[in-house]
């Protein structure tokens, strides 16, 4: 997992660091007329033009970061005013939890990353608590009785709402609840100043949740039918049990084991949503952040913001990993 | 000037009577598939169910709507009618008569017209793409699944790391107007493009090595039209000058496919190691069969069916991808007529019109839920066997 991420941030180090988006940088910390020399020159003195590795290693903190030091007068000023750096050299990087400047918000990246994680956490829960009992139910009603009618409306709803994008479920239910109705606000942009409420923060969950819900749901419609042609199955309804005590005493703990694993597989591609939700809903979260870094090639924030999603995907592997296995007893490991 | 309307009842004769050619092209495929239907194999099967022809028609529409659009589009997709500023659904266009069906655009296009032109923009990058997806991911994942051990874990490591970068992520980096700069998608384009070449060269050598003549043939006509096509795309040198892709399309293109090519090597590579236990394999590599032949001749034919439903539903997911690059403003030129950019256009002005973000809403909707509907019937299908 330290070699995935050392490799991802590696890559991502590499392309954010390319002639072209340091150009960019330099033009959006200057202004647009500057000339050739005067970009260069900036990128020059803020320390862009040394070595490659030497730099990743100084994000990193295994190698010393330099003070930097003023030509004429010899004494050392910070490079942004806006970010402590250190005037002596010593070692200040991720590993020491530093996580560099933020050019974009002229902020220490720490300071804009965490509370931006803090809101877009609170959407998660949310969508979250929406998300699982609605889509197991559907799940479990659809896969009680195979091929009956309930099975197939349903699937055929489940199946229509993974074919829809949270940019199209955003924009129709923006349409509906906030153009025609008005009962909602198409806007998060409130939620952030004035605290979330009903009124401003359904619309962005109810796009996040309906995306998920279908596919967790015929996750969940296939283990239980699964489980319903068991064997124990069949003896609880032959010794006389009701056919509801049979499917929540019986059947719903196994069928829920497959969509556990998924529900936290989930989780990478509810951050493709929480982009695309916080955009469009102007909600001041990760998301938000994560474009708004990338749209102006705000390096620190950029690679904070990536080894966060890494960080994310990847520890939800692991958890999906051990809680299958603790779920499950036949693939415990002894 | 006043500007004369249709009703909402002209709307949807007009828009329906637009779509003319693509209605008769799908009459006949229907009528042929249900009269042929026993002599159709897997497609005739999936006439059996309502789920089935659903898909098959939506797609089908949409395919065809994308191949008749000059016909059925009145307006062309990028031209302006100062007029018909931001009006509403039905309005009649002076100077032609012909109605804006479904409204003008803010910027005063024909919003009917621009979501039939935009579905060529998706049915050309998104199922090429999958294709290619397939073609890289099939040539890795057979011997990471068949030799296991250190080729596989190397594989599979590159193929988890590609698959732990969030998506939106990959996207922002790698299309974006800097890298065109660099030639990183030139590099990675000359990557992803040999895969196909390498798989159908091993695929005739494998199969016809004992029959020089016929071999000969094959690979020649592999190598010529694999040459061309990959001196088109990725040099941009293509010496008849049909195949030419701009510098943008590549850009997107190949992000796709690198985004969507590790998924399909976990598939392929599941596959096979679960197909490789089989006797037939085990026969064949007994008879000292060469290991490629084995997995192209032996194991591939016998995991089409798991891998057709995936190309369908990766199809799907490709139209989402590439929805939300152009919701993004990512590779597209902003003025495309692409479904996506034209979502993006119009959900920032949704509290002034609504009209026009519905029709591309709608069209990447139906397009994608008739392509899942396609693969849960395939699916069905070939559990049934």
């Amino acid at each position: 997992m330290a070699l995935t991420m050392l490799c991802l941030t590696l890559v991502v180090f590499f392309l954010v660091n390319l002639e072209p988006n340091l150009k960019k940088l330099a033009i959006s910390q200057l202004d647009m007329r500057s000339s050739q020399e005067d970009l260069e020159s900036w990128l020059q003195k803020n320390g862009y033009r040394q070595n490659f590795f030497v730099r990743y290693g100084q994000w990193l903190g295994v190698v010393q970061k330099q003070p930097n030091i003023d030509p004429q007068t010899g004494a050392s000023v910070p490079r942004f005013a806006y970010c402590d750096e250190p005037a002596e050299a010593r070692y200040s990087g991720i590993l020491q939890g530093d996580f560099g400047c933020s050019t974009k918000f002229k902020v220490p990246v720490a300071k804009k990353l965490f509370p931006a994680l803090g809101a877009t956490g609170i959407l998660m829960f949310w969508v979250m608590v929406v998300m699982v009992p609605v889509s197991l139910l559907i799940g479990v009603l659809a896969g009680m009785r195979e091929g009956s009618r309930t099975d197939r409306t349903l699937s055929v709803a489940s199946i229509a709402t993974t074919a829809t994008p949270e940019y199209v479920s955003g924009v129709i239910f923006a349409v509906i609840f906030a153009s025609w109705l008005g009962w909602l606000n198409g806007s998060a942009a409130t939620a952030t100043r004035e605290g979330i409420s009903f009124y401003n923060f359904t619309l962005p969950v109810m796009t996040m949740a309906v995306y998920g819900i279908g596919y967790i749901a015929r996750m969940t419609r296939a283990s239980m039918v699964e489980v319903m042609t068991q064997q124990y199955i069949r003896t609880a309804r032959l010794k006389g049990l009701g056919f509801g005590a049979v499917v929540v005493k019986h059947a719903l703990r196994n069928a829920l084991i497959a969509p556990f694993t998924v529900i936290m597989l989930q989780f990478p591609w509810l951050l493709t949503g929480v982009v695309i939700v916080e955009v469009m809903f102007r909600y001041q979260g990760f998301g938000f952040t994560l474009v708004e870094a990338a749209s102006n090639n705000d390096i620190d924030l950029l690679l904070g913001c990536s080894l966060v999603s890494v960080f994310v995907v990847l520890s939800t592997q692991l958890i999906s990993d051990v809680g299958y296995a603790y779920l499950n007893p036949r693939i415990r490991v002894q | 000037m006043d500007i004369e309307y249709i009703g909402a009842f002209g709307i949807i004769l007009g828009a329906l009577a637009r779509f003319w050619p693509v209605w008769t092209a799908l009459a006949i495929i229907l009528v042929l598939s249900l009269r042929f239907k026993k002599s159709l194999g897997l497609y005739g099967q999936l006439f059996d169910t309502g789920v089935g022809v659903a898909g098959v028609m939506i797609c089908l529409f949409w395919l065809f709507t994308a191949i008749f659009a000059g016909t059925v589009a009145p307006f062309d997709p990028l031209a302006q009618f100062p007029v018909m500023k931001s009006i509403l659904p039905g309005a009649i266009e002076p100077g032609s008569g012909q109605a804006f069906l479904f409204g003008g655009d803010r910027l005063a296009r024909d919003v009917f017209s621009r979501m039939v032109y935009g579905s060529q923009i998706v049915l050309i990058i998104a199922p090429a793409a999958t294709l290619f997806a397939l073609m890289v991911g099939t040539t890795l994942g057979l011997p990471a699944g068949y030799y296991g051990g250190r080729v596989d874990s190397i594989l599979s490591f590159l193929a988890n790391l590609v698959l732990a970068f969030p998506v939106i992520l990959l996207f922002y980096l790698l299309v974006t107007p800097g890298i065109r700069e660099t030639p990183i998608p030139q590099w990675m384009a000359g990557f992803f493009f040999i895969f196909p070449i390498v798989f159908f060269s091993l695929l005739f050598y494998t199969r016809f090595r004992g029959r020089p003549e016929l071999l000969a043939i094959q690979l020649a006509l592999t190598l010529v039209i694999g040459g061309w096509v990959y001196a088109g795309l990725v040099f941009d040198a293509d010496p008849l000058g049909i195949i030419s892709i701009s510098s943008n399309q590549l850009n997107i293109f190949v992000a796709v496919v690198f985004a969507s090519s590790p998924g399909v090597f976990r598939i392929v590579r599941g596959l096979v190691m679960d197909i490789k236990t089989r006797d037939y394999v085990a026969a064949a590599q007994t008879r000292g069969e060469n290991p490629w032949y084995i997995m192209l001749w032996e194991v591939l034919p016998n995991a089409r069916g798991p891998l057709i439903v995936d190309v369908c539903l990766r199809i799907g997911y490709t139209t989402i991808l590439l929805g939300t690059l152009g919701y993004f403003g990512l590779g597209l030129a902003p003025e495309s007529p692409d479904w996506g950019t034209g979502i993006k256009e119009s959900s920032r002005l949704l509290r002034a019109s609504v009209h026009p973000a519905l029709p591309p809403v709608f069209a990447l909707m139906s397009f994608v839920l008739g392509l899942n509907l396609l693969a849960d019937a395939l699916r069905e299908q070939s559990l049934k066997d």
